[in-house]
């Protein structure tokens, strides 16, 4: 199974857990089942029309999956996936 | 309520006032005792990754982000939030700030005028997405200053 770390702010909506282990074939699976096991999690990762935030970073490895085949990209037992939000923001 | 040690303190102010006038930003490391207070022990300063101008912006790389989680889970110590500072500006959150903040979070942001360390305040976000301070020890910081 794949791991998926799961971001410090993000570990009150998993039970404060933040290794997950997934069985899936796609990061777009292991986001499908993450969300679906932790309901609340869903606002935070994906938009209304379901697409993956545009301020939400998911890397397979060191890669950014927009660099690979985006939630197409493939995942098998040794990979670990890690959700990163975008930090930033400025005085005004 | 959260506490800084002296140590993570003294380096932020640093390096706040070293790069002035441009924004510097980083990690706040430490944990978080039962009664909800933080207590921060270690910062890592990080590089502004904000392409144009880092006057009034900061942003960081998602390396850095992903290198913090790990220092965090390695060594068993809680990624408690993010510190910026806020050149000639008071040291309270933006808009820009909060639409990109992130729950739990604690941010702490430096305030500095004219090129000198004025005041640090933290503030982490409610239940309804808006800002909140987060007192820091009047005490500890009397210490520290």
């Amino acid at each position: 199974m794949a791991t998926v770390i799961i971001p410090t702010p993000l570990r009150k909506f998993t039970n404060q857990t933040a290794r997950l282990q997934v069985e899936a074939g796609t990061v777009g699976e292991i986001i499908e089942k993450i969300t679906f096991d932790f309901p609340e999690l869903k606002k935070h990762l994906l938009d209304p029309q379901g697409s993956i935030r545009s301020f939400v970073n998911i890397f397979s490895g060191d890669d950014d999956i927009r660099d690979l085949q985006k939630e197409k990209t493939p995942v098998n037992e040794s990979s670990v996936i890690s959700i990163i939000p975008a930090i930033a923001g400025g005085k005004y | 309520m959260i506490l800084i040690d002296s140590i993570p303190f003294a380096e932020m102010k640093s390096e706040a006032v070293h790069i002035f006038p441009d924004e510097c930003c980083g990690f706040i490391f430490g944990n978080e005792h039962a009664d909800g207070t933080r207590k921060v022990s270690k910062i890592n300063v990080v590089n502004n990754a904000k392409p144009g101008d880092k006057r009034r912006r900061f942003e960081i790389s998602p390396k850095d982000y992903m290198q913090a989680e790990r220092f965090a889970l390695e060594n068993d110590i809680l990624l408690l939030g993010i510190y910026h500072s806020h050149p000639n500006h008071p040291a309270i959150p933006s808009e820009h700030d909060r639409v990109a903040a992130q729950p739990w979070f604690s941010y702490v942001i430096i305030s500095v005028m004219q090129g000198q360390f004025d005041h640090i305040r933290s503030w982490r976000l409610n239940d309804a997405s808006q800002f909140e301070e987060e007192q820091i020890s009047s005490v500890h910081l009397n210490k520290i200053i």
